[in-house]
């Protein structure tokens, strides 16, 4: 074969050789760009509102055309304040997109460093670190949410610092994202501590420290890269969970209030369902649905593309 | 064995000790003056004041120097340890009830949910996964997969309103509300079911797999054992361990879908009491939820490990 003549290919090369020969990865992949120019026309609503400081359009109460079942006017009906559903359900594409960047503005940091720290030190950091989410993995993780988001709640309530970062994020999003974020750190961490142990006295490390390459450089410059797609394995499986978390955490009144997300219509929806409009909850329902199925196909084909090793039994049998 | 146990349980102590102060930093130090949140918005400040006065919220957190050095410890956290050692979780704000009655009133309710719930699960998902891996790479196999991916993708939240509205409201097949008999048990169950076992398939399929392709199952084929007594004596046994490990991390999981289940069909459960609480403001409840969450889960972990010795006799114990 010639590849072995030509330049070696990356290993995001050959993954992203397999993803394109893998039919439902790539029906996936156009769901998910669907998806995500849902998100920015709906972010473009939301700014240009802001900006221009006007109420837009979804949030404006229509009373003479409220709880009208889908018609070609309506693709998804109205709800009790003759708000159009699907401008809503687009706004909670927006959410559920800021959701998962936010939490991983968090989750991805304090992991990977964290991870990075104890694996490759090991010893007392790695003492110190293991017993830090060995703690906070015992507390279920919906409990800790719970509660973290309820306190957060409150804080944001009195204090004036939390009051200046909601002019920019929602305050129940923030809460929100703060509980999944300190939550979710843990099973990066782990993973990527695994990860650290194994490539730690691997002969890279040892060349790169025999050149006089410091400690933060063989972690960050010479290690990371290599575990990396860990990273984006583990993002693109904990992003339908955290879509689904949110549902719950609407329902339990920690969620996010002022603004339409998916969890917020369900919710809103909940009273009317005993109505017959079940128009409110299947929009928002299929929404959700149609991303997470997205999702979770695609970080299992991006899983096995990336990480042979942790290659599931699908692929092996096949 | 009997040493084994007493020392797992004696390493628990360290975690239950970081736990407890997990709670604490979150409910007392983080999230400030908890009288805040019990008052309610439109509090005034004497009320907030009494409340704070009352609960002990002003003295310090962690050590006492006012009247050193006697009374050391008439702290915070002293004085909770000190409390919860005695089994006293303090008292709701709304009924002036014991937490600790609260909290056996909710045991029986939420046992009677999740036992059967826990058990149908592993059973279903087991069952399931073993006939898919029985006729893997087949129609039966990939239906199966499927359908589970689609089961993940679907929020718990509207399993239990769409099967609530239809099922028990329309067709009257089910109670809708109350715990007065078994037949209240019986559609919480099967939603419950539907909506957990579709993660639990997809991993026990790829653990079964896994083994399936092991030397000691080609040396049974070999010698003539039928493919059926394989899969049951043999790849079963093996596939236990992961099995079990899949069975703790899925305790949380339980104990959420038991918070929507109760609250949605009023059993008076842990679960329900603790969606009550939030709205109330009701810390002591939420706080002692969290803690006993957590207590069950390090037990149910501790357990685990004792278990994994009866499943496999190689890991020794140290």
């Amino acid at each position: 074969m010639s590849a072995a003549a030509s330049k070696p290919e990356s290993l995001w090369a050959i993954a992203w050789h397999q993803l394109r020969r893998n039919r439902l990865a790539m029906i996936c992949l156009g769901i998910l760009t669907a998806y995500i120019i849902i998100w920015f026309y709906a972010e473009g609503v939301f700014w240009r509102g802001r900006i221009l400081d006007k109420t837009p359009t979804y949030k404006v109460a229509h009373y003479e055309i409220r709880n009208l079942p889908p018609s070609a006017h309506h693709w998804l009906g109205t709800n009790y304040a003759g708000k159009d559903n699907l401008l809503l359900v687009a706004q909670g594409t927006r959410i559920a997109f800021e959701i998962g960047l936010l939490t991983s503005f968090i989750v991805i940091p304090l992991g990977f460093v964290l991870g990075a720290l104890a694996g490759y030190f090991g010893r007392k950091t790695d003492t110190v670190i293991t017993y830090l989410f060995s703690v906070i993995g015992s507390v279920p993780d919906i409990l800790l949410i719970i509660g973290i988001a309820y306190v957060i709640h409150g804080v944001v309530d009195r204090s004036t610092a939390m009051q200046a970062l909601t002019r920019y994020v929602d305050s129940g999003l923030l809460s929100v994202c703060i509980a999944m974020g300190f939550t979710g750190w843990v099973g990066l961490c782990r993973l990527i501590r695994g990860e650290y142990i194994k490539h730690r006295d691997r002969q890279y490390v040892l060349a790169a420290r025999a050149l006089g390459v410091g400690h933060l450089g063989i972690m960050f410059r010479h290690i990371a890269p290599n575990v990396l797609h860990i990273v984006i394995i583990n993002f693109s499986l904990r992003f339908p969970g955290l879509i689904l978390t949110e549902v719950v955490l609407s329902f339990l009144g920690v969620g996010i209030a002022n603004e339409p997300s998916w969890g917020a219509i369900i919710n809103d929806a909940k009273q009317r369902l005993w109505l017959g409009n079940w128009w409110e909850l299947a929009g928002a329902t299929a929404a959700m649905f149609f991303l997470v199925l997205a999702l979770n196909l695609f970080g299992d084909a991006l899983r096995d593309a990336l990480d042979p090793k942790l290659r599931t039994a699908d692929t092996k049998s096949a | 064995m009997i040493a084994y146990i007493i020392r797992r349980l004696i390493s628990v102590i360290p975690i239950t000790l970081g736990v407890l102060m997990l709670t604490f930093l979150l409910f007392r130090v983080i999230g400030g003056n908890p009288a805040y949140r019990i008052a309610g918005k439109n509090a005034t400040p004497a009320k907030i004041a009494q409340i704070t006065r009352d609960r002990g919220y002003d003295k310090p957190y962690f050590v006492n120097f006012q009247n050193f050095p006697r009374q050391v410890f008439d702290a915070q956290f002293p004085r909770m340890i000190g409390k919860l050692v005695r089994g006293d979780f303090g008292e709701s704000i709304t009924t002036k009830e014991k937490v600790r009655n609260i909290l056996i009133e909710g045991a029986w309710p939420s046992i009677c949910l999740t036992m059967p719930l826990f058990f149908l699960n592993l059973m279903i998902a087991v069952a399931l996964a073993l006939v898919a891996a029985y006729y893997r790479n087949t129609w039966v196999d990939r239906s199966l997969v499927v359908l589970s991916t689609v089961g993940m993708s679907v929020s718990s939240l509207v399993y239990i309103m769409v099967a609530q509205f239809w099922l028990a409201g329309e067709w009257r097949l089910f109670p809708v509300w109350g715990f007065e008999g078994p037949q209240y048990l019986a559609l919480p169950l099967l939603i419950g079911v539907v909506a957990g076992v579709g993660g639990s398939v997809r991993f026990y399929r790829t653990v079964v797999l896994d083994e399936m392709f092991q030397d000691y199952v080609r040396t049974a084929r070999a010698k003539g054992v039928s493919p059926q007594r394989i899969l049951f004596s043999h790849v079963l046994r093996n596939a236990l361990i992961p099995i079990l490990t899949n069975v703790i991390i899925a305790l949380p999981f339980l104990y959420t879908g038991s918070l929507l289940l109760e609250s949605f069909f009023g059993i008076p459960g842990l679960g329900r009491q603790l969606v009550m609480a939030i709205p109330n403001g009701d810390e002591d409840v939420i706080y002692a939820e969290t803690f006993l969450g957590s207590m069950l889960f390090v037990v149910a972990n501790t357990l685990t490990d004792i278990a994994y010795t009866w499943a496999d006799p190689r890991i020794r114990l140290k």
